[in-house]
């Protein structure tokens, strides 16, 4: 009796020591994000100290007014939101259409093409660059707002992942408003689109997120940084200067961070879900 | 707008037309699937089927990017193949994913057994290793730069408690690459926590319970239990890892710039370099279809292997 009362309470106290670890584990890995925003609020000439403060001997919120004249960050901010929005239409609008032929109409080549849509995952963005870069050139469209947006926003992924979403759907409920006279684009608009609500969301937010974190190929498609420069670019740009003003750098950093946290919160229990669409859309 | 146009019945008796059977029925949603896949596939068309091809075509050209294109056949293959930076840039690489990929996986596929299925606000730490994953890589980058400036976070935190300078993290040939990796673990392992948790609440509670009142200790239990359930997770896990961490670009890019010399530069680096500061197209293409075979020999090795232990039936 005594001695399984003690292993009850050996266990009590090594689950609670284990959460203690736990907890410290998770503090530490927020170090970066609490020392960005420590930063950002801190005065200029108190960035770099010979040791570590949570707080400046004020709280400048300030830098964050002063972030969008060190940098053209308002810009910056528009043009990736712009970017991201359109982007992020267009793939939802295409992949929600491709997913529907997918998963519900007949046709002849539906397996094989398929196939070819999944095919194209394979091909890492880095091995496209160079001949999109030509492409653009030869569209005119190098330097503009059109080179940020269209050319990554037909991938597979949307596609893939809508059909699985609307193969589980049953087939009764689009046969029944067939058979009320509803054609294929009725049922789509009508039936599949409000039931998919879910997976859109999921696949809308994580596009989002992808369009407004990408930095590769805006770094090669724009040469006005000032006026069609996106978020990423912009903090790339001016960390390369000398006399870096890091807290102004945190606020603009810390600023480009929050919409993503606050999805991210926000979409908590579809994360699982969206490990698809980011793992291998993560452009 | 448009459901208004289609959504209205057409004339004629609709049961009839439904029950008329299947054939009809497909042609016509053959002439649907016309439509609602263009966009889709066109855009694949015009946007990766085509310049994948074209990668390979300007791969065997000597391609500026303004000015006049000759053919050069497998020459910047011969070229890539001599290039002292290229092999450099190469090796770099595969240093970064073997340090890379497996502390990535045992960092994530720990904390998540640790973490495991049972504890209460094991959301809390899901959504919390995901945030990095999800904010902007460059303002992650940003973040950790400035932690690894002499006189940064890393810095005052070793004077003030221990008395001693750190390196010079970016700036040293030696600590350079482990500084990378180390902000990549911090940024990129969330993904994995989130598979390996997601797969961990999968294996059966009862499963685990009775193997422990037959005496297995929690090693055991992970090694025979857990591990043989979770195998298709890590397959899928490591695969991905290694298939993104081949393409690192942003972290070298921004915390050292390739340095010291070219120590830490990547392939991707490389790649960028070649196209967008010496404006060799045919060159960078060349690269760019390197990494790409790279990739995928690497995934082709880990479908073969994975017969030999991953476990689709349990």
């Amino acid at each position: 009796m005594t001695s399984e009362t003690m292993t009850v309470v050996g266990r009590r106290v090594r689950t609670s020591v284990s959460h203690v670890l736990l907890v410290i584990v998770a503090l530490l890995f927020l170090v970066p994000l609490v020392y960005a925003v420590s930063t950002s609020l801190k005065p200029a000439d108190e960035v770099f100290t010979a040791t570590p403060h949570l707080f400046g001997s004020k709280i400048q919120w300030s830098n964050y007014k002063d972030a969008f004249s060190y940098a053209p960050f308002g810009r910056y901010f528009l043009n990736s939101a712009f970017v991201a929005v359109a982007g992020t239409l267009v793939v939802v609008a295409a992949s929600s259409l491709s997913a529907y032929a997918f998963a519900r109409l007949r046709f002849r080549g539906r397996e094989s093409l398929f196939v070819l849509f999944l095919g194209t995952l394979m091909v890492p963005q880095e091995v496209l660059i160079v001949p999109m870069y030509w492409l653009m050139q030869s569209l005119g469209w190098v330097d503009s707002y059109w080179a940020l947006i269209l050319p990554w926003a037909f991938t597979a992924f949307g596609t893939f992942l809508l059909r699985q979403f609307f193969l589980t759907v049953p087939n009764e409920l689009e046969e029944a408003a067939r058979v009320d006279g509803c054609g294929p684009f009725g049922s789509f608009f009508r039936i599949m689109l409000p039931l998919a609500r879910p997976a859109i969301a999921v696949l809308t937010v994580f596009t989002f997120i992808s369009f407004w974190g990408s930095f590769l190929w805006p770094l090669i498609i724009i040469n006005s940084v000032d006026t069609k420069g996106t978020v990423p670019l912009g903090l790339a740009q001016f960390s390369g200067q000398a006399g870096t003003q890091w807290n102004l750098m945190m606020a603009a950093s810390v600023m480009a961070m929050i919409p993503t946290v606050l999805l991210v919160i926000l979409l908590q229990k579809h994360l699982v879900r969206g490990l698809l669409v980011t793992g291998l859309g993560g452009r | 707008m448009a459901t208004d146009t289609t959504t209205v019945a057409p004339s004629g008796p609709p049961k009839q037309a439904a029950r008329a059977g299947r054939r009809p029925a497909l042609r016509r949603d053959g002439r649907y699937a016309g439509i609602f896949l263009t966009p889709s596939l066109g855009g694949l068309l015009l946007f990766t089927l085509f310049p994948t091809l074209m990668a390979l075509a300007i791969s065997l050209f000597d391609w500026p990017v303004f000015g006049e294109r000759t053919f050069l056949g497998i020459d910047n293959y011969t070229h890539l193949l001599h290039d002292p930076v290229f092999r450099r840039v190469v090796l770099n690489t595969v240093l970064f994913v073997v340090l890379y990929v497996p502390l990535n996986v045992i960092v994530s596929l720990g904390l998540a057994t640790w973490v495991g299925p049972k504890i209460k606000g094991r959301q809390a730490f899901r959504v919390l290793f995901f945030i990095p994953v999800m904010t902007p890589m460059v303002a992650n980058v940003m973040v950790w730069r400035l932690m690894f400036q002499p006189g940064g976070l890393i810095d005052s935190t070793l004077q003030s408690w221990f008395g001693i300078n750190a390196p010079n993290f970016l700036g040293s040939s030696t600590w350079a690459m482990p500084a990378i990796v180390a902000m990549s673990v911090w940024q990129g392992f969330g993904y994995n926590f989130l598979v390996f948790s997601a797969a961990l609440d999968q294996v059966p509670q009862s499963q685990l319970e009775s193997a422990q009142i037959d005496g297995a200790g929690p090693l055991q239990r992970f090694r025979y239990v857990t591990w043989p359930m979770i195998t298709p997770a890590i397959f899928f896990a490591t695969t991905m890892t290694l298939i993104t961490s081949f393409q690192v670009f942003a972290q070298p890019f921004i915390l050292t710039q390739g340095g010291p010399g070219v120590a830490t530069q990547t392939i991707v680096m490389y790649v960028y370099n070649q196209g967008w500061q010496f404006l060799t197209m045919g060159l960078a293409s060349a690269a760019g279809w390197v990494l790409f075979v790279i990739i995928m020999a690497i995934t082709a090795i880990q479908f073969v292997g994975q017969r030999k232990w991953v476990n689709y039936d349990v």
